[in-house]
């Protein structure tokens, strides 16, 4: 099909530039690992409360160095509430559900994850900048969603 | 019949789809500034009306009901003034009254506080069957819609063997084609939530439902769009004395968004467990397929402007610019949605990255792009859209046709505000679908402002949709007759280049269209049916 000499330019133009992007899209997911949360780790909702180490949700230390953080997103609260760490820590955040679907979010930085029911989220974040970050739901789930907040605290 | 009783038999139907659709956007833009302004801590919603159920009535009423029926309005429009015959309104009428029925039968349930799931009725909150049976009726009274388009297809091809389809009609054929395509999602997810809601079943996969969920929540936003397009192409250039730039790139830009638009919608759940990372590189390349035919149609809109500038002896682009008839309502409604919708693209690329969606994934950052995408190029390009088939369908002069322009020009700047206010917002971390704004005695970034700014966008975009309601129902009430009820659309420039014979084959394509969306999600789906899934009991959480 004959296609104008001007659109042939402008259409070059836009798919050349949809390549540089999805180029740049591949270069950080394969050369800087940055990719979205995939958890493939199945817990059933139910045994939550009873499925170690999601029974005592919390901080764990590792001998690296860095740490494990095991969270329950649950209506309306997340527990633990609130962690502390210090400053430099590298922290991977397990996430799960027993009831609804929910957010784990942390501001100002790119922890963005869902938390869903028969599923463990994860995903890692290195906190160099010390200060108290906001964990939030940030999907809808119920009448109290607005209060489902807690705290991430590097010091 | 004669063929003038015909005309007005068919106008009936068409004014039936039209005013239903006005009088959800009515609803739904008082729920609308009534949460802007609470989500900003302006006002407090009563506890016997909470914000989650104003904003389950603002988001149905909004993206399912007032799009669906200004669609399906105009697509019978495009059609029976394209193919001529003396035909039964039937269909037209029974479509409308079965998408009526599912309409208020989830309206009611969502009053009645027995469906706050809001518009995604995301799966394991359960809500009453009535909701999910109500969505599903009216799903089933759009495909008696494209039964009436489709089977017209089939009369001219009859009628005229070897002749290509009307213009406007294979615009909204493929439409529908790809709407019936992405609909099947809709019918799966409701083949779990309805037995599962009415407890004959257990629990839920609830990764399945959003699987299809999915499926068919993406391609429901090119839905919109295509009805947008349908508008650009066909109607709008009759504003400004143009031409449609070539009749055969607009087929191809069809025939392209029948083909990609459903095949992408994992790229609204990057953020979950369950589907592998590979799923979800796949689907970024795929929708940043889909971009291309928007990028086809950006230039043949531009360059359709210019055509007809040059012929009317002016050139440049400032000229060209000033060429277009910014003070007709039904132009400046779709020439404003097209600029919006520049920054609707932008924010597109940057929600379907596979790297970037985690900086805006639930953050008011979508709430402000779905607002400058839906709310504008499709909305606004409807609205202007209304001010041109009111007159035609009526036979009554437009009311006011003033407030008709100011409507377009409070919609862009709202808009503009409320958009990019949200945006902002986004970037901060703000979470969308939440009633607390401040989150007292947390450490939360200063997006107040940015919200209260949003507000007072949607404060503005309140009042034009009041103007426009006034308009569409002065119209009827003013009676100033209008003689000329005829229905023009763009003729193909003379010079561009004849339609392949391939483009024409709807049904070829949109088989292909099925093949594609299939394969998309074949792998996505064979993992989750590896992965054996817990059930979620579910529960009513509000």
């Amino acid at each position: 099909m004959h296609i104008h000499k001007y659109e042939r330019w402008w259409l070059t133009f836009g798919i050349g530039m949809l390549f540089i992007f999805l180029a740049t899209i591949a270069f950080a997911a394969f050369a800087d690992g940055i990719n979205p949360p995939s958890g493939m780790q199945q817990l059933d909702p139910a045994k939550v409360a009873s499925t170690p180490p999601f029974d005592h949700p919390g901080l764990h230390k590792l001998h690296d160095g860095s740490y494990e953080a095991y969270f329950v997103a649950h209506i309306f609260a997340f527990a633990p509430s609130s962690i502390t760490v210090p400053a430099g820590s590298t922290v991977t955040f397990y996430v799960t559900s027993p009831d609804v679907i929910h957010g784990f979010a942390i501001t100002q930085t790119a922890v963005n994850m869902m938390a869903i029911p028969g599923w463990v989220n994860m995903m890692s974040h290195t906190f160099r900048t010390p200060g108290t970050y906001f964990l939030v739901c940030n999907e809808y789930c119920g009448i109290g969603h607005q209060d489902m907040a807690g705290k991430i605290v590097v010091q | 019949m004669t063929a003038m009783q015909t005309m007005r038999a068919e106008n009936r139907v068409v004014i039936a789809h039209l005013y239903t659709s006005t009088a959800a956007i009515c609803l739904g833009a008082i729920f609308g500034v009534f949460q802007g302004f609470s989500r900003a801590g302006v006002v407090s919603a009563p506890a016997w009306f909470d914000y989650y159920r104003i904003l389950t009535l603002h988001g149905v009423l909004m993206a399912l009901v007032f799009t669906t029926f200004f669609i399906t309005g105009l697509s019978l429009f495009v059609t029976y003034r394209s193919i001529p015959r003396d035909r039964k309104t039937t269909a037209g009428w029974l479509g409308w009254t079965v998408m009526l029925v599912g309409t208020a039968m989830a309206a009611v349930t969502i009053l009645m506080g027995d469906a706050t799931v809001l518009y995604t009725f995301y799966a394991p909150l359960k809500a009453s069957p009535f909701f999910y049976l109500g969505a599903t009726i009216l799903v089933a009274g759009t495909w008696i819609v494209a039964y009436e388009v489709l089977e017209n297809v089939a009369y001219f091809r009859k009628q005229h063997p070897g002749e290509p389809l009307p213009l406007p009609v294979f615009l909204a054929a493929s439409t529908f084609l790809m709407w019936i395509i992405a609909t099947i999602g809709v019918v799966a997810e409701m083949c779990l939530l309805i037995p599962w809601s009415m407890g004959w079943t257990p629990g839920i996969d609830v990764m399945m439902t959003r699987l299809f969920f999915w499926y068919f929540g993406h391609p429901l936003v090119y839905f919109w769009i295509m009805g947008a397009y349908i508008v650009w192409y066909t109607i709008v250039p009759t504003r400004y004395g143009g031409k449609v730039f070539s009749d055969a790139l607009t087929r191809l830009t069809f025939i392209m968004l029948l083909l990609l638009s459903t095949p992408v919608g994992i790229h609204h759940e990057f953020m979950e467990p369950g589907i592998s990372t590979k799923w979800k590189m796949l689907h970024t390349v795929l929708t940043y397929g889909v971009a291309v035919p928007s990028f086809l149609t950006a230039f043949a809109v531009f360059a359709s402007f210019e055509m007809a500038a040059r012929r009317a002896g002016r050139t440049g682009f400032i000229d060209t610019v000033k060429s277009l008839p910014w003070g007709d309502p039904v132009f400046s409604g779709a020439g404003y949605g097209m600029l919006l919708f520049i920054l609707g693209g932008f924010g597109g690329l940057i929600n379907a990255s596979y790297s970037m969606d985690m900086l805006v994934h639930n953050t008011v950052w979508i709430v402000g792009h779905f607002h400058v995408t839906v709310g504008g190029p499709a909305a606004l390009t409807f609205l202007g859209c209304a001010y041109w088939m009111i007159p035609r369908l009526t036979g009554r002069a437009l009311w006011k046709p003033g407030w008709a322009l100011w409507q377009t020009r409070l919609w862009f700047v709202g808009m503009l505000i409320m958009s990019l206010s949200l945006h902002y917002a986004g970037l901060l971390g703000a979470p969308r679908r939440t009633a607390n704004v401040s989150y007292v005695g947390m450490p939360i970034p200063n997006w107040e402002p940015a919200m209260m700014l949003s507000a007072a966008g949607g404060f503005i975009l309140f009042i034009s949709i009041m103007l426009f309601v006034a308009v569409a129902v002065g119209t009827l009430f003013a009676n100033q007759k209008t003689e000329d009820m005829t229905a023009e659309f763009a003729e193909p420039e003379p010079e561009s280049v004849p339609t392949p014979a391939m483009l024409q084959h709807l049904w070829r394509w949109g088989a292909v269209a099925l093949l594609f969306a299939l394969l998309a999600y074949a792998g996505p789906m064979h993992e989750m049916l590896t992965h054996p899934a817990y059930l979620a009991p579910g529960m009513r959480t509000w």
